[in-house]
């Protein structure tokens, strides 16, 4: 019996993957409470969550709590009354989320967590789907390191003290260039995760460090602070890109232009596109696999040779 | 109604004895003093601090930066200074600066309009928020520091709205000018900012404005009586705190090429009323001092300068900024400056 649930699924998804099975998986409705759409990057989330359930046939019920977690917890709550297949979760604040949680778990429906975590029991949920900031920050290093062979002198902006993306980032890269003997942190502010936060900083960094010649690339926290820098190194008469080599994260598309046009050298995308780790996850769960608690939805380092024709990709839309 | 009953006030006012004796009085020694204290320091931290050279035909270096980045913060501080000597205050500048960023930044963008009027709609902008401002606080006499309230909270919306949340960049030859570019070598942004400043000054200090400002901060219902428009000179102080605050938008929207409306002036409302502080004024209004707050703009920036420079890890820099700023205020309070006159009197004797 069990061999034969197992080969139908085999046979369901392979149906899936010639794209034959729309009609099969129309029985799979998801909620989808959102924040809000405070930022660009949450804009393209929302989007790509919305195409990815499109794409599998998935009927999404979205709501958009306005940054609100009242609104949030009412969502979750209309989503259990309608006896959805599965709730996508990307919660406003950290806590205050057992009770709601706990009402799920009770009528039998899987919370994914998307791009940010809570404070409760992990058994209330059935995972977390979000990047890994200190993976972010160890890819940047890694970039780094192998593009200088190990010998290069920094500065680090900062994002803002004591946000989680700020102290993850910064430990991710610490922790890959203490491997190195020749590279060294010559200097690290906070930028706030500003544009003009990384400008200030930087030309502060450039006086600081003999106009900058003894610097050899840059890692910002953000791509933000990394256009700040940009222009603080070209009005010192620099040319960022070459004479500083620039990398960082987020992957938001004035980075591409950037990159294209040769002034920044690397960055790495916090990945937005959580749908498809999230639609699996539920799939598997109903499947009766094992889930893990985290799954780390981690965006790819981009390089100026694509960049143009990713700029292209993301400012259309 | 919260300006009736103040006449323990005035006091303070025969303190200045007008334009002149305001700056040969001893008021000024504080904020020059920490001042020149603050950039010695910043040389002994830092000893490339003073070098200034000359990079693509214009100056470079740690002073010009200060002065450079002091600009737009000075604008802001010269306007809430002049608010605060109506005894009201305005916390709403912040947000100014970032509606005024977001109109540029969106008509740049979408049309294709002359420089000239792009920069005269910014203006209306914060000409609109000052009124607003003013209204409120004259007219229908609210609190200023929730009247201003008011558009510091909705005003950042309403930039959000403008730009839809997103940053708004631009590209242009003139606007580049203004946020980094140089004539004779002087920063575009210092030389505006000293242009605005000293029409301010003027206006004020050379006809009988700044002195009815005062009046009014002073006692408006006493210089109502007096025949002075007490109405019309508070609405004309936010209109002016409106305007500079938009001038100041301008420039912070050039200086990165885009309007960031999450961002661009946050909490810049605390540093100019900081500066105006430390520039001698009294929250109480009735008197302010346009030159020393320009003083205690360059004393704030100067510390932050200086913080970068001295490779401070970032979680200490705002604890080092405030334990300064209060040692530049204890110096100034009177009470303080006493208990140090009566401790150094005792110990001359022996």
């Amino acid at each position: 019996m069990k061999r034969l649930k197992k080969l139908a699924f085999a046979g369901a998804t392979m149906c899936i993957g010639m794209g034959l099975s729309v009609a099969a998986q129309a029985e799979m409705i998801i909620g989808f409470s959102q924040i809000g759409s405070e930022s660009g990057w949450r804009t393209s989330e929302t989007a790509s969550i919305k195409a990815e359930a499109e794409k599998r046939g998935i009927d999404l019920k979205f709501s958009d709590a306005q940054q609100k977690q009242e609104n949030q917890i009412k969502a979750v709550r209309s989503f259990i009354a309608q006896g959805v297949d599965g709730i996508l979760l990307a919660p406003v604040v950290e806590t205050g989320w057992d009770q709601v949680l706990k009402e799920a778990k009770d009528a039998g429906i899987p919370v994914v967590l998307v791009d940010r975590g809570v404070a409760a029991d992990k058994s209330l949920y059935l995972t977390k789907v979000a990047s890994d900031f200190v993976q972010e920050g160890a890819l940047a290093a890694s970039w780094l390191a192998a593009k200088t062979n190990g010998v290069c002198d920094l500065v680090e902006l900062q994002g803002t003290v004591g946000s989680s993306a700020a102290n993850d980032r910064k430990a991710g890269f610490q922790a890959i260039i203490d491997n190195f003997p020749n590279m060294k942190i010559l200097r690290s502010q906070s930028g706030d995760f500003t544009r003009s936060g990384g400008k200030e900083v930087m030309e502060s960094f450039l006086k600081a460090e003999n106009g900058g010649k003894g610097i050899c690339a840059v890692y910002a926290h953000n791509d933000d602070m990394a256009l700040g820098a940009v222009q603080a190194i070209k009005e010192a008469g620099l040319e960022p890109g070459k004479d500083l080599l620039i990398v960082s994260i987020d992957g938001v598309p004035d980075i591409f232009k950037a990159m294209a046009d040769g002034e920044t050298n690397a960055s790495i995308e916090l990945n937005p596109h959580l749908g498809a780790p999230a639609f699996d996850a539920i799939k598997a769960s109903m499947d009766g696999k094992d889930v893990p608690k985290w799954i780390k939805a981690n965006g790819p380092l981009y390089l100026p040779d694509t960049a143009a024709e990713e700029y292209k990709k993301r400012s259309g839309s | 109604m919260t300006t009736l009953q103040d006449t323990k006030k005035s006091p303070q006012n025969g303190g200045r004895k007008g334009p002149a004796g305001g700056l040969l009085s001893r008021q000024w020694l504080g904020p020059v003093i920490a001042l020149v204290l603050v950039i010695v320091a910043n040389g002994l931290i830092s000893p490339s601090f003073f070098n200034i050279k000359v990079v693509d035909g214009h100056l470079y270096g740690s002073l010009v930066d200060i002065i450079h980045r002091g600009a737009s913060t000075a604008l802001v501080a010269v306007g809430m200074a002049i608010v605060i000597g109506t005894r009201g205050i305005d916390l709403s500048v912040g947000s100014v600066i970032a509606i005024s960023g977001a109109v540029m930044a969106v008509l740049i963008r979408d049309t294709s309009l002359s420089p000239f009027i792009v920069i005269l709609a910014a203006l209306g902008a914060g000409l609109l928020c000052g009124l607003w401002n003013g209204i409120l606080v004259a007219y229908l006499d609210i609190q200023p520091i929730i009247a201003t309230l008011i558009l510091m909270v909705a005003g950042r919306g309403i930039a959000q709205m403008i730009t839809d949340g997103q940053i708004v960049t631009f590209h242009g030859a003139f606007f580049e000018a203004i946020g980094s570019g140089y004539l004779l070598g002087i920063p575009w942004r210092v030389i505006i900012a000293a242009i605005v400043i000293a029409g301010l000054w003027a206006i004020m200090r050379k006809t009988a404005l700044g002195l009815f400002v005062e009046a009014v901060g002073g006692n408006a219902r006493a210089s109502r009586l007096a025949g002075i428009d007490a109405r019309g000179i508070k609405v004309l102080a936010y209109v002016i705190s409106g305007l500079c605050s938009a001038v100041a938008g301008i420039i912070i929207a050039a200086d990165i090429r885009g309007a960031d409306a999450n961002n661009a002036g946050l909490w810049l409302e605390l540093d100019a009323i900081l500066a105006v502080v430390v520039g001698g004024a009294s929250l109480m209004g009735g008197r302010f001092y346009l030159a020393l707050t320009v003083v205690g703009v360059l004393i704030i920036q100067a510390l932050g300068t200086g913080i970068l420079l001295s490779g401070l890890p970032s979680q200490y820099t705002l604890i080092v900024k405030a334990a300064v700023v209060m040692v530049v205020l204890l110096v100034q309070a009177p009470r303080a400056r006493q208990m140090m006159g009566r401790f150094w009197r005792r110990r001359d004797p022996q």
